[in-house]
C-alpha cells in the first residue's frame, strides 16, 4: 500500500509542471510593448516602474536586440499574450502588418503630432504614428576640423566648415586632410566604412536615400503611388564617388570592411582617431559611452551629405523617422485602450516627459513638447538647430519606400565586393535597379 | 507481474511525455508543413495558396540551389576530414602513454561552447591571420568555405574522438595478441581487426557528423552571415534569411525548409539502410 501511494505522489510530481503554467492567470492590467531601440531598453525599465506606481497598470517591455525586430515581432505578435503596442518602420512595414494595426485616427496621441502628414495612413485610417524625429548626416570632430584649416600647410582654400557645401569642396577638403593625417594625429579622415552583413544599414539605407530622395524629387515622384516600385538610380554615380571617398580616406584598409561593424566606426570616432564619420543623432550614446572617449562635447558636429547633385548648397541634414508605434487590432479594446493611455501618458505626463528628453533622448514631433524641451546631446541639439535654418532644405527619410531586408543585404554585400575591387561599379548599380524592382513585386 | 503494472500505470506515466511529443513536436511539424502551402505574416493569419511557394523556391532565385551545392561541398569535406582526424586522435589516445585523459577533455572541450561564440571567435582568429594578407574571410567564398571547415573540425573532433575511443577499447585484446603472434603488422592489425570491431561507431560518427554539417547554422552565422553576397550561405542560413527578411517570402522560407527536412531524412534513411547491410555481412 505504501508504495503503491510513494508511486501515485510521483506522478502526480511528474504533472507539476504542466499544471503550473496553468494556474498562473494574470488579474492585473498590463501593457505589452514591444520596444524597438536596444540602446535605451534599459530606460524603459524605469518608466515601466515608474508607470506602474502611478496609474497601477503594469508595464511590460520587451526590447528585440540589434536588427532582430521584425523576427521577435513575428513570433511575439503570434502569441496568445501579443504585443499591444508594437513599431513600424513606415509605408513598406504597415503594408506587411496592416492586419495588425488599429485604426488610430481618434486617439488623443494622434491629436498631439504637430504635423498629421506625418503619420502613416492608408484611406480615411490612421495607423502609424510617429513618435521620434532623428538626423543623420556626417559627423565631424571640430576640434581636427579646426587644426586643419589652421594648418600652415593647408592647400584648399576653405577656412570652416560651413564653407563645405558641397562634394567637390568636401573631397577637396577630404583628400588635402588624408595628406596631412599625421599632422592632424588622425588614422584616416573617415571612421571605417562598416559592410560586415547587417552592419551596412549605413550605406545601403541612410546614404542611399540621399541618391533616392533627389531622384524621387527631380522627377517629382508621387511618393504614395506605385511609381516608387522602380528606380532609375540616377544618381549612382554621385553615391559612388562619396562612397570611394570614404574607403579611400578611412582608417582602414577597404579590403577589411568586411568584418567592420558599426560600434567600431563609433569607437573610431569617438577615440579621435578620424575625423569624421557619417551617422545620426541616435549615435551619441555610442559616442558617449567609449571608455576613453577624447572628443569633447562641443566638438561634436553635423555637415550635410553631398553626393553632387545640382543645387546641394542648400541641403541639409536627412531628418525624418522610421519609428512609428502602431497598436494591436487584434487584441481586446480594453487592452488596447490601456496601450493608448500608457502613449499619452509618456508624452503628455510631467515624468514621462522628463524621461523622453533627459532619458530616451528624443526629439519628439508632439505638441506636448515646448521648443526647448529638446534632449541636451550635442547631436539631438545639432539636429534641432539643422531643422531650423531658414537657408537649408531638409532631406526627407525615403528609404521607408525601400523594399525588403533583401533588397539591402544585397546592395550591401555588392558594396562590399565593390570595395574589395572584385565587382566593378556598374554591375552594382544594374543590380540595385534590379533589386528594387523585383522585392517591390513580391 | 510487470505487465500488469504497464497497463494499469501507461496513461499516468507516460501520457504527459506523450502530451508534450505532440505539442512540442508533432504538431508544429504538421503546422509547419500547411503553412509551407500558405502565404502568411505570422502563424495565426495564413490563407492556402497551393504549391505556389515551391515554384517560387526555385523560381524566385537561384540562392537555394546555391546554398544546396555549398552545403553538399561542404558536407562532403567537413565529414571526411572530422572523421580521419577524429580516429587519429582516438588511435593515439588510446595507446599507453601518460596524459590521455587530460588530452581527451582537452580535445573534448571545445564541443561546450556554443556555435554562435565559437563562430565569432574564430573570425577573430580567421581575419588575424588573412590579416596579413590585406583581406579578411568576406573577401571569397573559399575563406569562408575553409573558414567553416576548421571551425566544424575543431568544434566536432573532440566529440567523435570519444566515440571512437570508446569503440576502440572494445577491440578484444586477445585478438590483437593472436595476430601479434601470428607477425602482423600494425596495419594489418589496424585494417584487419580494429576497424571492422569499431564499425559501428564509424556508422554513428558519420551519421552524426553528416546531420550536423547540414544542418550547420550558428557558426554560419556568426562566421561569414553568408559573405561574400549569399555565396556561403549554407541551407539553414538560406531559409532564415529567406523567412525573415524578406517582405511576402515566409512561406516560401517555410516551403524550403520542408524540402530541406526531405533531403536530411532521405540521407539519414540512406546511410542506415547501407550501414545496416553492411553489419549484416
Amino acid at each position: 500500500m505504501k508504495r503503491k501511494i510513494t508511486a501515485f505522489m510521483l506522478c502526480l510530481l511528474l504533472l507539476i509542471p504542466t499544471l503550473v503554467s496553468c494556474g498562473a492567470k494574470k488579474s492585473e492590467k498590463s501593457v505589452y510593448y514591444l520596444n524597438f531601440k536596444p540602446e535605451v531598453a534599459e530606460v524603459y525599465e524605469r518608466i515601466a516602474r515608474d508607470y506602474y506606481n502611478e496609474t497601477g497598470v503594469k508595464l511590460n517591455v520587451v526590447t528585440a536586440a540589434s536588427n532582430t525586430y521584425e523576427q521577435t515581432l513575428k513570433s511575439e505578435i503570434a502569441k496568445a499574450d501579443a504585443p499591444a503596442i508594437f513599431q513600424i518602420n513606415g509605408p513598406r512595414g504597415y503594408a506587411s502588418w496592416k492586419d495588425y494595426c488599429a485604426d488610430l485616427k481618434d486617439s488623443k496621441i494622434y491629436g498631439l503630432l504637430n504635423d498629421k502628414n506625418m503619420a502613416i495612413t492608408d484611406g480615411d485610417g490612421v495607423y502609424g504614428i510617429p513618435y521620434v524625429v532623428e538626423g543623420y548626416g556626417i559627423i565631424y570632430n571640430d576640434r581636427i576640423m579646426q587644426t586643419y584649416f589652421t594648418s600652415a600647410n593647408k592647400q584648399v582654400d576653405v577656412q570652416s566648415v560651413d564653407d563645405i557645401n558641397s562634394f567637390e569642396i568636401l573631397s577637396q577638403v577630404v583628400s588635402d586632410m588624408t595628406r596631412l593625417k599625421d599632422e592632424l594625429g588622425i588614422d584616416g579622415v573617415f571612421a571605417s566604412t562598416s559592410l560586415k552583413p547587417g552592419e551596412d544599414w549605413r550605406w545601403t539605407t541612410h546614404l542611399a536615400n540621399v541618391a533616392v530622395y533627389h531622384e524621387f524629387k527631380n522627377n517629382d515622384i508621387d511618393l504614395t503611388s506605385d511609381q516608387t516600385k522602380e528606380i532609375e538610380f540616377m544618381y549612382s554615380d554621385g553615391f559612388r564617388d562619396l562612397f570611394e571617398l570614404y574607403i579611400n580616406n578611412s582608417v582602414v584598409d577597404k579590403k577589411l570592411l568586411g568584418s567592420k561593424q558599426v560600434s567600431d566606426s563609433m569607437a573610431e570616432f569617438a577615440l579621435g582617431r578620424c575625423a569624421m564619420v557619417q551617422n545620426g543623432n541616435w549615435a551619441w550614446s555610442q559616442i558617449d559611452g567609449i571608455e576613453g572617449n577624447t572628443v569633447e562635447d562641443r566638438d561634436i558636429k553635423f555637415m550635410p551629405i553631398y553626393l553632387g547633385v545640382p543645387g546641394e548648397e542648400s541641403q541639409g541634414l536627412c531628418i525624418g523617422t522610421e519609428n512609428y508605434l502602431a497598436i494591436n487590432k487584434t487584441l481586446s479594446e480594453e487592452k488596447q485602450k490601456l496601450a493608448e493611455d500608457f502613449l499619452f501618458w509618456l508624452f503628455t505626463s510631467e515624468t514621462g516627459k522628463e524621461y523622453v528628453t533627459d532619458e530616451l533622448d528624443f526629439i519628439t514631433p508632439f505638441s506636448s513638447f515646448d521648443t526647448d524641451e529638446v534632449p541636451d546631446d550635442p547631436l539631438a541639439r545639432e539636429v534641432v538647430n539643422w531643422m531650423s535654418r531658414e537657408d537649408k532644405e531638409s532631406v526627407d527619410w525615403n528609404f521607408t519606400l525601400f523594399p525588403s531586408q533583401t533588397f539591402k543585404d544585397n546592395f550591401g554585400s555588392n558594396l562590399l565586393s565593390f570595395a574589395q575591387g572584385t565587382k566593378p561599379w556598374n554591375e552594382v548599380r544594374d543590380s540595385v535597379v534590379r533589386d528594387w524592382k523585383n522585392e517591390s513585386a513580391g | 507481474m510487470i505487465k500488469k503494472y504497464v497497463g494499469k500505470y501507461f496513461p499516468i506515466f507516460l501520457l504527459p511525455t506523450l502530451i508534450a511529443f505532440f505539442v512540442s513536436f508533432v504538431a508544429p511539424f504538421v503546422i509547419g508543413m500547411y503553412l509551407s502551402f500558405c502565404e502568411f505574416t505570422t502563424v495565426s493569419n495564413a490563407r492556402f495558396v497551393g504549391l505556389e511557394n515551391y515554384v517560387k523556391v526555385f523560381s524566385s532565385s537561384t540562392d537555394f540551389l546555391n546554398a544546396l551545392w555549398f552545403t553538399v561541398k561542404f558536407t562532403v569535406v567537413s565529414v571526411i576530414a572530422v572523421n580521419v582526424l577524429a580516429f587519429l586522435l582516438a588511435l593515439i589516445l588510446t595507446r599507453p602513454m601518460k596524459g590521455t585523459n587530460a588530452f581527451r577533455t582537452g580535445f573534448f572541450m571545445p564541443n561546450l561552447i556554443g556555435g554562435i561564440v565559437l563562430g565569432y571567435i574564430w573570425q577573430i582568429i580567421i581575419n588575424g591571420v588573412l590579416g596579413y594578407f590585406g583581406v579578411d574571410i568576406t573577401y571569397a567564398a573559399k575563406y569562408g568555405f575553409w573558414g567553416l571547415v576548421i571551425l566544424t573540425c575543431w568544434q566536432q573532433i573532440g566529440y567523435m574522438m570519444i566515440i571512437y575511443i570508446a569503440g576502440i577499447q572494445n577491440v578484444p585484446g586477445d585478438m590483437l595478441e593472436a595476430a601479434d603472434i601470428d607477425g602482423a603488422t600494425y596495419f594489418q592489425k589496424l585494417r584487419y581487426i580494429i576497424l571492422p570491431t569499431v564499425s559501428s561507431s564509424v556508422a554513428i560518427c558519420t551519421f552524426l557528423t553528416l546531420t550536423n554539417s547540414f544542418k550547420l547554422f550558428d557558426q554560419n552565422l556568426a562566421l561569414t552571415g553568408g559573405a561574400p553576397g549569399k555565396e556561403t550561405a549554407m541551407l539553414a542560413l538560406d531559409i532564415y534569411k529567406t523567412f525573415y527578411n524578406r517582405v511576402g517570402y515566409e512561406g516560401v522560407g517555410q516551403a524550403k525548409a520542408v524540402i530541406f527536412f526531405i533531403i536530411v531524412a532521405l540521407i539519414a534513411l540512406v546511410q542506415q539502410y547501407v550501414t545496416r547491410t553492411r553489419e549484416d555481412l
